[in-house]
């Protein structure tokens, strides 16, 4: 029987795994609008603004949900995580706000008008900001030893992200999720071209992603001692590396082959690989090496709840997810190829 | 942190009461069958979905800043309040859900399918802000543990969760979402009309969103009674100072206006009308009400915000019924409503009370607990983040919140100037542009 402490902890990194998988792949195509180019490049847009308006305000429910199970379950990270961390945290706050603002004033307004190619920039930019500060705070929480009683303003609130590792996490989540969006987009549309231009993306962020693992692999021996040592010396460490590896190849070889529904179903299961592995490396600690998820979790009657609460909330949340996308995106899960629906005229 | 809450709840309260609204014009459609309601319905949800879209984002914002800036205060409080959190994730959840399915599934689903989820938009809107008015009010009359050692200890989520205070303020909140949000949306049609007098959109418009704002408008002050009651019983000392009784009284009378002099400790100018406060809450004339006098001066919040910020709210509330009173005369002697310029000016004239008289209740129950922020066990000083140099973030978002918001009354008034032109009566031509 699993604990208390166990499932909660559990119901963390699927929320997790969920916002990456599916948040993630919208701020990727928040980097794809950015960089949209050549003579497509409002067809792009439009693609990407078609794609994720009816889910992103669900999707980016997740990283609530993930802030409320830490704060309920495990306050004492959570204070503890703040502190630190605060300025990273602000930041990313602050993309999230500029982001989902922008969002809605391009595509809420009654009138249309130049204005909107400036909340455009300004919703791409901030989704360039924001996952790389994600993967800052998650690599800073990864690394751990956060000082007690710091000495400095640098040593109190700077020098646990400003580092290489964390850094570099921020840089792989950037491109993890650029190589989602573009391999989820691929799929959204029936516009052979545009298929064409997301597929050369995909490759190619697909190639960085494996490149940029590697390197936040390396760093992470220095960098995050407490946690990755198990990782690179036991037979499961060796079996996810590959795994990962398989994974990221076999995508691209899809990808060249051009069977799509099958390069998107390896990019996942490689991101799901990923999350699941560094969750069982951190386990049991929620900072290293002193929060563990049983030295920094509530009492067990109010763990009790949160589990009740979450049992459900997932009984009325997977069903109702279930509904949203099989009205929005039955055609691009399932791969079919129907004919091109109307484009609403925005 | 105040800020950011003070910001929030101008959307929460539109994303809580513009539903019911959508629903009702839309559900009107469906038994009339008269386009004209089905173009209101799509109209308000072009207009309330940047609300959501900004209330969602303000609301991630606040789920971190409640760590960022409280850190020790959400340790504390975590275990016990923080079960209300989740059940308002969850709730926010299936609100963002169905909100996508709404806003986008015009053509995708049937027209029933299409109303049902506005209908869940509008229940879950609601529980979110019932789960999280019943959180704050823990912080006023903590419920559901006990200390042991400085430390919390026998928590009861449950027990917490219906404390006493939240359990009145989650309808008054209620309440006046519908009100300030029905009395806005029915304000800025009246406009319309007084322009373009019986242009039917608009009439359609006013008279939904009028009824929902006027009836919440009557039931607000019985509802702001029974909670002035509950915090007589609680909070003895908020109240005094929410109704300026300086010192302990038998037959105390109900103070209207009046500015706190602190050298004196007493209001200056202060209109009385007898007896009045004892009987509103004791039911007995000669009622004894307590003073703030009573108790240690180290634990006044600041007397003068407190009550002016008190007073505005009650006199605003009061404004509003009589408004709505007026209203219901209106249409008891069956009086055509548009033909009353006198009444549309009125309405035009209150479309910002209800927010406002929210913001004023707001800052009367926030600040009448200062210097607590969890009333008798934390102060408020002890809970703030130790870092330093915390106007940096506190400016910063000050500037953004500003921008936001001026963005957001900018567009509004783009969709309201759009709404004649773009508006001839011939909806269906219009609609494909819309969607």
């Amino acid at each position: 029987m699993i604990d208390l402490e166990t499932t909660l902890a559990i119901a963390l990194l699927v929320s997790l795994t969920f916002y990456v998988l599916m948040a993630g792949a919208d701020f990727g195509a928040g980097i794809w609008h950015l960089l949209a180019h050549g003579p497509s490049r409002r067809d792009q847009h439009h693609l990407i603004g078609e794609a994720i308006g009816p889910i992103w305000e669900a999707n980016h429910v997740w990283l609530i949900l993930i802030v409320t199970i830490l704060f309920t379950a495990f306050p004492t990270a959570y204070a503890q995580i703040s502190v630190t961390l605060h300025i990273p945290l602000t930041l990313l706050v602050i993309g999230i706000v500029l982001r989902g603002s922008a969002y809605a004033f391009r595509h809420y307004d009654i009138r249309h008008d130049e204005l909107h190619v400036r909340w455009d920039q300004l919703f791409a930019l901030a989704s360039l900001i924001s996952p790389f500060l994600l993967g800052i705070i998650i690599g800073a929480i990864t690394a751990g030893s956060f000082p007690i009683s710091p000495e400095s303003f640098f040593e109190g609130y700077l020098s646990n992200w400003l580092q290489p590792f964390p850094l570099a996490m921020g840089l792989l989540a950037l491109v993890f999720f650029a190589y989602l969006a573009a391999v989820y987009l691929i799929l959204e549309t029936q516009d052979s071209s545009l298929q064409e231009i997301f597929r050369k993306r995909a490759i190619t962020a697909a190639i960085c992603a494996g490149l940029l693992g590697e390197i936040v692999f390396f760093l992470g021996q220095e960098g995050a001692s407490y946690l990755w040592g198990d990782m690179t010396n036991s037979l499961w460490g060796g079996l996810i590396i590959f795994g990962t590896v398989v994974f990221t190849v076999a995508s691209v070889r899809f990808l060249f082959t051009r069977h799509y529904w099958w390069a998107r179903t390896c990019a996942i299961l490689q991101v799901i690989l990923t999350i699941w592995a560094w969750g069982l490396a951190q386990f049991p600690y929620l900072v290293p090496p002193y929060l563990t998820i049983y030295s920094a979790s509530s009492p067990a009657i109010t763990l009790q709840f949160m589990v009740i609460a979450l049992i459900v909330g997932a009984c009325l949340l997977f069903p109702s997810l279930y509904y949203l996308f099989r009205i929005f995106k039955e055609d691009s899960i399932l791969g079919l190829k129907h004919a091109p629906k109307k484009p609403a005229d925005t | 942190m105040a800020m950011s809450l003070g910001f929030h709840i101008i959307f929460a309260m539109v994303s809580m009461a513009m539903p019911l609204l959508m629903v009702i014009a839309e559900w009107q459609w469906l038994k009339t069958g008269q386009e004209v309601y089905l173009t209101v319905a799509k109209r308000w949800a072009k207009g309330a979905a940047i609300f959501f879209a900004v209330g969602a984002v303000s609301g991630t914002v606040l789920s971190f800043q409640l760590g960022l800036l409280w850190p020790a205060f959400m340790a504390w409080a975590g275990p016990i309040i923080g079960l209300a959190f989740s059940i308002e994730g969850f709730a926010f959840f299936t609100e963002a859900i169905f909100l996508g399915i709404y806003l986008y599934g015009w053509q995708k689903v049937s027209p029933n399918a299409h109303l049902a989820a506005g209908m869940v938009v509008a229940v879950s809107g609601i529980i979110s802000g019932v789960v999280v008015v019943m959180a704050n009010g823990w912080m006023n009359t903590p419920r559901g543990f006990t200390l042991v050692d400085g430390i919390p200890s026998n928590i009861d989520p449950i027990a917490a969760l219906l404390n006493p205070s939240g359990l009145l303020q989650a309808p008054h909140m209620i309440l006046a979402a519908f009100a300030a949000v029905g009395f806005a949306v029915a304000g800025i049609h009246a406009f319309l009309l007084l322009r373009h007098p019986d242009h039917p959109f608009h009439q359609t418009a006013f008279t939904i969103a009028a009824a929902v704002g006027c009836i919440s408008a009557l039931l607000q002050p019985l509802s702001g009674d029974f909670l002035a009651k509950r915090v007589a019983e609680f909070q003895p000392m908020k109240l005094a100072v929410f109704e300026g009784q300086v010192h302990t009284q038998k037959g105390a009378p109900f103070r209207l206006g009046g500015i706190w002099n602190s050298d004196k400790e007493m209001f200056d100018y202060v209109l009385e009308i007898p007896y009045a406060l004892s009987l509103m809450l004791h039911l007995d004339p000669q009622g004894e009400v307590q003073g703030f006098k009573d108790f240690p001066k180290e634990h006044w919040p600041p007397i003068g915000l407190v009550r002016t910020a008190f007073q505005i709210m009650v006199f605003i509330g009061i404004s509003m019924m009589f408004l709505a009173l007026w209203a219901t005369c209106l249409v008891f002697m069956k009086k055509n409503i548009f033909q009353s310029k006198a009444f549309l000016k009125a309405m035009v004239f209150a479309t910002p009370l209800g927010f406002l008289a929210t913001e004023c209740g707001w800052v009367a129950t926030e600040v009448g607990r200062q210097p607590w922020i969890v009333v008798g066990y934390v102060k408020t000083a002890e809970a703030v983040t130790p870092m330093p140099g915390l106007n940096i973030p506190l400016v910063f978002f000050a500037g953004l919140y500003t921008f936001l918001a001026f963005i957001v009354v900018w567009l509004m008034l783009r969709h309201v100037a759009a709404t004649p032109g773009q508006f001839e009566m011939n909806p269906r031509t219009n609609l494909t542009a819309l969607t």
